[in-house]
């Protein structure tokens, strides 16, 4: 039998509260009853490895990789970082995948209704794989914040969308990524269904005068920490 | 040390950078994890995900992890990846066709692991897929057993009575008196 290392607890801290009333659609959607504790098992500590898929280096900058007859349209940026676990150590070769509006707040979804202009030459979603030192970079366009009707002049902050593979299916993470200093961070819902400040501060991206490209675009660092080994190991 | 980042949404525009189907990239990862020249039994899931109030979740995506019709999880190398993703459709339907997957002795009785992630979910929900025809081995599987016997069906698929490839259903309801088992592990 493979052996693989018992991984510790999803952080319940760090994490959003499931029904959060503030966030409407968790209403309906929210899991009530608890959580059934599930042993690690192969099912858990296995996952799928995308180190052999094509992922190129183009779909990792956003844009150029929708391009049709120009340049997409925005304030170009650099998001880059390191994917660690607990304790520290680097996830290589694993998927990050990214999606988010254009400059103007509008999705490529026909069920995108916010009367913004969409640009032709950005799609707004790109991969990446993490080299061996868990690290990632993508190159984008500034996303707009955007409008939803989850109360009275509701904006979602400006944000991008962030996929994540571990090497355990249970490490899976999706989250949001979101810019320092925004005033509407305070304002949101998602954003503050994480009831730990620290925590929240997690998903802010930090300016960084090391990724900024001098005239070209200005950088921005986000890591991303996944469950790790837990912390005693167990004797199998 | 470093802390968890947190868990956010998928929300309700995924389907560009997750399940793209036309214009863009390949998908990554699709439903249809199988055809007739992988060994093993060709199935297919299907499936409906439904909120507190019985209505379709029409902008759900669903992962699932599965292992080889031998019971050993995937390698990166082997041709059946085990891994598929699909987004509901406006009834709140899924599909994916893909093969049975055996059980070694220690991974207890036949299964598919499967996240599911929505708008309004804020963390998304483990659950395991079993197989309506594999009794006995359900009736010895550690984790089903030790799952409250009146809420143990949420986790098996019925086998449809059909001619033809065999074809489970499996509904998952994010909340209600039928609330399917979602697992912490």
């Amino acid at each position: 039998m493979t052996s693989k290392r018992i991984l510790g607890p999803r952080d319940w801290s760090s994490h959003p509260r499931q029904t959060h009333p503030d966030y409407k659609s968790t209403l309906l959607r929210s899991q009530r009853k608890p959580l059934v504790p599930l042993p690690q098992s192969l099912s858990e500590l296995t996952g799928p490895a995308f180190g052999h898929c094509a992922v190129t280096s183009e779909d990792a900058d956003l844009t150029r990789n929708a391009v049709r007859d120009g340049e997409a349209i925005g304030e170009r940026i650099i998001v880059a970082g390191r994917l660690v676990d607990e304790s520290g150590r680097a996830i290589p070769n694993a998927l990050i995948e990214v999606w988010q509006a254009n400059a103007a707040g509008r999705y490529v979804h026909s069920q995108d209704q916010h009367e913004a202009p969409l640009d032709p030459n950005f799609v707004g979603a790109g991969r990446a794989l993490t080299d061996g030192a868990g690290r990632y970079r993508f190159t984008t366009i500034r996303p707009g914040a955007y409008p939803w009707r989850n109360h009275p002049n509701a904006w979602r902050p400006a944000h991008i969308h962030f996929s994540v593979f571990g090497t355990a299916f249970i490490q899976r993470l999706v989250t949001q990524m979101y810019f320092p200093g925004d005033p509407l961070l305070a304002l949101d819902p998602i954003f503050n269904a994480t009831a730990d400040a620290a925590a929240r501060q997690r998903l802010v991206a930090g300016y960084s005068t090391e990724l900024t490209e001098p005239e070209w675009a200005l950088g921005f660092e986000f890591d991303i920490v996944l469950r790790g080994p837990r912390a005693t190991p167990l004797e199998s | 040390m470093s802390s968890q980042t947190p868990s956010q949404t998928v929300g309700p525009f995924f389907s560009h950078a997750l399940t793209p189907s036309g214009n863009g990239h390949a998908p990554i990862a699709g439903r249809q994890l199988a055809d007739e020249r992988t060994p093993g039994t060709l199935i297919r899931i299907e499936g409906r995900v439904l909120d507190g109030a019985g209505h379709p979740v029409t902008d759900a995506l669903v992962e699932i992890w599965q292992a080889r019709h031998d019971g050993a999880y995937p390698e990166g190398s082997d041709a059946f990846r085990g891994f598929g993703r699909a987004s509901t459709d406006a009834e709140g339907r899924f599909w994916f066709q893909t093969v049975k997957p055996g059980a070694l002795p220690e991974n207890g009785a036949p299964h598919v692991n499967a996240a599911v992630f929505a708008r309004g979910m804020l963390n998304h929900a483990f659950t395991r897929i079993y197989f309506s025809d594999e009794q006995a081995g359900n009736s010895r599987d550690p984790v089903l057993t030790s799952v409250d016997p009146t809420r143990r069906k949420s986790l098996v698929a019925s086998l449809r009575d059909l001619a033809g490839p065999p074809v489970y259903e499996f509904e998952i309801c994010l909340q209600g008196a039928h609330e399917t088992v979602f697992f912490d592990a």
